[in-house]
């Protein structure tokens, strides 16, 4: 959290320096865990088994929240018979924290009210990815800390406007608003908002299909819009391969990257301070971006962009700004957004949902256990293990994250004097004793593979990690840790497994050093 | 009368349980110098800049940490607050090297302070914060000379090499802002103050240099600092502070949505720093927030459209690539039908771009296969 969502990470310690108790679930000791009460160095991939054990706990010592289990949920007696299978000794075979360690976590999460559970991506990019956020909100649920503020499950969103993107529908089955394709009421209000027909009613291709059917010739355009996708999803060779067999690729980008090189027709656009818009953060909170600069050469908004080819196509778009897109078209055709306007948000963003213009805004969801879909739902589910697991071959775990002198792919951090000399090239962090028992030094180039690739890159022997965890980011295309990565995916939402992998590690020459 | 009052120049006000003096004040909108105070950092009363007259009261005290109290009777601006805080300011003036022409004018030799200010730490510079200084501002408010007392020499040199941040020691009041910015506010413990008396610096770890400490250069001591101690190195000397121009935006890296100020002149940014009283961030940034902007003016940004031929890339008009585009992608889905196109939205671009694209797949090509990297 101290490296990825620095300025979110402040006010958690500001909060341990007023008083309120932390836990810190990761299995590396960063640098949130100098402030922690307790860490919980689980294996990897192994939340949902630590996840039921704590829950078992408060089933067992009758610790949970009774009044609003009983009053606010379903599903409760489907949960206990799941998670009574997980008694802490049985999750600790699992997830490695002893079971007193277990037992006592869920005596001080019962002890106070309200408890906030955050996460990033450590929950999500597994093959049980989805499950894994199933069991935090069960957990939150069985604690009655659901529709409170200061509780809740809050996923921290990597990207500046992540949120706003699914917001926006650009996802393969929900308009703007998150309003179902396949309900042919809002198909027939996008049709009459749009001025046109047919709306397909059939979800689309989520990311990873559309590259495997690039391949399959199911795909033959693909428009990418902003993305690095040669270097930031698993498995490069995978997607290099994928990207070349495209039949007709258009980029639209601020830089030549490592995508771009497969293009077909690049087209420039303006970057963030080059034009007006809106983003949308882990908050709901839409937040006004502003003009500074002019964008260079002939680029151009990248609303404008589809706009133009939209009119090569006989449409007429009236919208001529992102905010007469705002005001006019999104706003109008999203009820959760219906009170945002750009006037409201010149200062301070507002949270969504905001129906009407004189609603202040939502800043936590639930409010008196009133769920979205009536009472909440537990889910209960079964700790999966990575699809790759470390063995003789491969012996290592490998995980991956971001680190804090840089973003995703350098392609704007690279470029940014001074961030560079803070951090300049990849290395694979390891534990003290995995490099003693290799004989490996601190900055010795070494080579990590995996049976997709092999890297080289310098090991950096640090205390964060723990023994047989191999850990590294993606911001350098030199020793990305994509070269390595597994393209398993959760098999709901897609998402890859980029936490968890197999690799082995090895010294690059016997005499090296 | 109401048991929660307070006079203020003579006026009554109410006053919450706890408030200090500086906070009635503010919110009143009576005005008390501050210097040292740091909003949501415990007062230390340190730089004595804030001190008021409280009747029956032997000594001047400071108003950012004493607590308002019942029928409380405070001059902010008396002849004897005034006297004090002018002297402050002289001996300020007077602890490092405030070469501005306040610090100067009642030296009889201009040119042999300013050779004086030069040799001194190697010096070269004007200081860098002229113009955007709080102790200018306040020798300027008060008239306050310099001169009277002699300047003391600063034993740290300047602090150069790491990319980002020059801390110039001389020019340091010791205000200890930046202490409870890094220890406080952002929770780093980079620094803290070393050394004893006149030795007095402000230290990373046990005096080392930033890039060698637990500093993360979030450079909220920059923003916190008063004078012309703590600068970025990019925007130093880049521009006056009032040919600049601030525009609020929200910062392109992670999901938080930092609201910053660009400090835009003609049209470039030269300096970002964080909205005080912002949401959701307070002001607070990290070191990309604050020093990762520059990549807009990068000589690499694509300017152009560009068309593969044999193998290569040829620069294009608008017309010429978006009929291109427009046209393949007609003659694939005549062919293979809607579903034969695919296409990923950006989750770093703004919500109308999003937006817009979405709606092109699928009021226009009449697909659903649009999606971004929410999932990956």
């Amino acid at each position: 959290m101290t490296e990825a969502h620095p300025v979110a990470a402040t006010f958690v310690k500001n909060a341990v320096r007023n008083g309120a108790k932390l836990i810190v679930a990761d299995p590396r000791k960063h640098r949130l865990v100098d402030f922690a009460d307790l860490h919980l160095p689980l294996y990897v991939g192994s939340d949902i088994a630590l996840l039921n054990g704590i829950m078992h706990v408060l089933i067992k010592e009758d610790l949970y929240d009774h009044q609003f289990v009983e009053s606010c949920t379903v599903g409760f007696e489907a949960l206990k018979e799941t998670v009574m299978a997980y008694a802490p000794e049985r999750a600790c075979e699992i997830c490695g924290i002893c079971p007193d360690a277990i037992r006592e976590v869920a005596r001080l999460l019962a002890s106070v009210k309200p408890v906030m559970v955050c996460y990033t991506l450590g929950i999500t990019e597994h093959t049980c990815g989805k499950n894994n956020v199933m069991s935090i909100a069960n957990l939150q649920m069985l604690l009655g800390n659901m529709g409170v503020e200061y509780g809740g499950v809050n996923p921290l969103r990597g990207q500046n406007n992540v949120q706003g993107a699914c917001d926006m529908g650009a996802l393969p089955n929900v308009f703007n608003g998150y309003q179902a394709v396949t309900d042919a009421d809002a198909r027939q209000k996008f049709e009459r908002a749009w001025n046109t027909t047919a709306l397909p009613d059939k979800n689309g291709l989520m990311i990873p299909q559309m590259m495997e059917h690039l391949v399959t010739g199911k795909v033959k355009g693909f428009y990418i819009f902003g993305e690095n996708l040669a270097n930031t999803e698993p498995d490069i060779k995978k997607v290099e391969h994928e990207l070349k067999t495209a039949e007709f690729l258009v980029c639209q980008d601020i830089f030549p990257n490592e995508t771009t090189r497969f293009a077909h027709v690049i087209l420039p656009a303006a970057a963030w301070s080059e034009n007006d818009g809106t983003f949308t953060n882990s908050e709901r909170r839409v937040n006004r971006v502003r003009t500074a600069s002019p964008a260079p050469g002939v680029a151009k908004p990248n609303w404008w962009i589809f706009k133009q080819i939209a009119e090569r196509w006989g449409h007429d778009w009236p919208s001529n700004s992102a905010r007469e897109i705002w005001d006019n078209e999104i706003s109008v055709l999203s009820p959760s957004l219906a009170g945002i306007n750009y006037d409201r948000i010149a200062d301070d963003g507002l949270q969504w949902p905001c129906p009407t213009t004189d609603h202040p805004g939502t800043c936590f969801l639930h409010q008196n256990g009133e769920f979205t879909c009536g009472l909440g739902q537990f889910n209960p589910v079964e700790w999966t293990p990575p699809a790759e697991v470390p063995d003789k071959d491969y012996p290592y775990v490998l995980s991956t994250g971001r680190r804090l002198y840089h973003y995703h792919t350098r392609t704007q951090t690279g470029r940014c004097e001074g961030l560079n000399d803070l951090l300049s090239e990849e290395t694979a962090d390891i534990s003290m004793a995995d490099a003693e028992a290799m004989q490996i030094s601190d900055q010795e180039m070494i080579t990590v593979k995996s049976r997709r690739g092999s890297v080289q890159v310098r090991a950096r022997i640090t205390e964060e990690v723990p023994s047989g965890m191999v850990w590294m980011a993606f911001h350098f295309r030199e020793g990305n840790a994509n070269w390595l990565t597994h393209p398993a995916f959760d098999p709901d939402t897609l998402t890859a497994e980029y936490k968890a992998c197999a690799v082995a590690i090895e010294k690059m020459s016997p005499n090296a050093g | 009368m109401s048991e929660n009052q307070i006079f203020i120049n003579g006026n009554p006000f109410f006053f919450k349980e706890g408030q200090t003096i500086l906070e009635v004040a503010s919110e009143q909108r009576i005005d008390i110098p501050t210097l040292c105070f740091l909003k949501d950092a415990i007062p230390t009363g340190a730089c004595r800049i804030c001190v008021v007259e409280v009747k029956g009261a032997r000594n001047l005290v400071p108003a950012c940490s004493t607590p308002a109290t019942r029928n409380m009777d405070v001059s902010t601006e008396s002849p004897r607050v005034i006297e004090s805080r002018r002297l402050t300011l002289e001996l300020l003036l007077a602890s490092g090297n405030h070469n501005c022409a306040i610090g100067s004018s009642d030296e009889k030799d201009w040119t042999a302070f300013q050779l004086g200010a030069q040799a001194h730490d190697d010096h070269e510079q004007l200081c860098p914060a002229w113009g955007d200084c709080r102790l200018q501002d306040l020798a300027y408010r008060y008239q306050v000379k310099g001169g009277q007392f002699d300047r003391v020499e600063c034993k740290h040199p300047t602090e150069t090499v790491n990319p980002l941040i020059m801390r110039d020691f001389s020019r340091c009041i010791l205000c200890g802002r930046c202490v409870q910015a890094c220890n406080e506010i952002q929770v780093n413990q980079a620094i803290s103050f070393g050394y004893r008396g006149v030795d007095t610096k402000i230290v990373a770890g046990g005096d080392r240099a930033l890039v060698n400490s637990a500093c993360v250069f979030c450079g909220e001591c920059v923003q916190a600092c008063p004078v012309g101690a703590l600068v970025e190195k990019k925007s130093r000397f880049a521009a006056r502070p009032w040919e600049t121009r601030k525009i609020r935006t929200t910062c392109p890296y992670c999901g938080v949505g930092c609201q910053l100020w660009l400090h835009v002149k003609d049209e470039k940014i030269v300096k970002v720093t964080g909205v005080e009283n912002g949401a959701p961030n307070q002001g607070r940034l990290c070191v990309k927030g604050r020093f990762g902007f520059d990549f807009i003016y990068s000589e690499e940004r694509l300017k152009t459209p560009l068309i593969r031929e044999n193998g290569r890339f040829r620069e294009a008009g608008w017309d010429e690539a978006l009929d291109l585009v427009s046209d393949t992608f007609k003659a694939i889905i005549a062919k293979h039908g809607s579903d034969a196109v695919a296409g990923v939205s950006c989750a770093r671009s703004i919500n109308e771009d999003s937006y817009q694209m979405q709606k092109l797949f699928r009021a226009v090509f009449k697909t659903n296969n649009i999606d971004h990297c929410a999932r990956t």
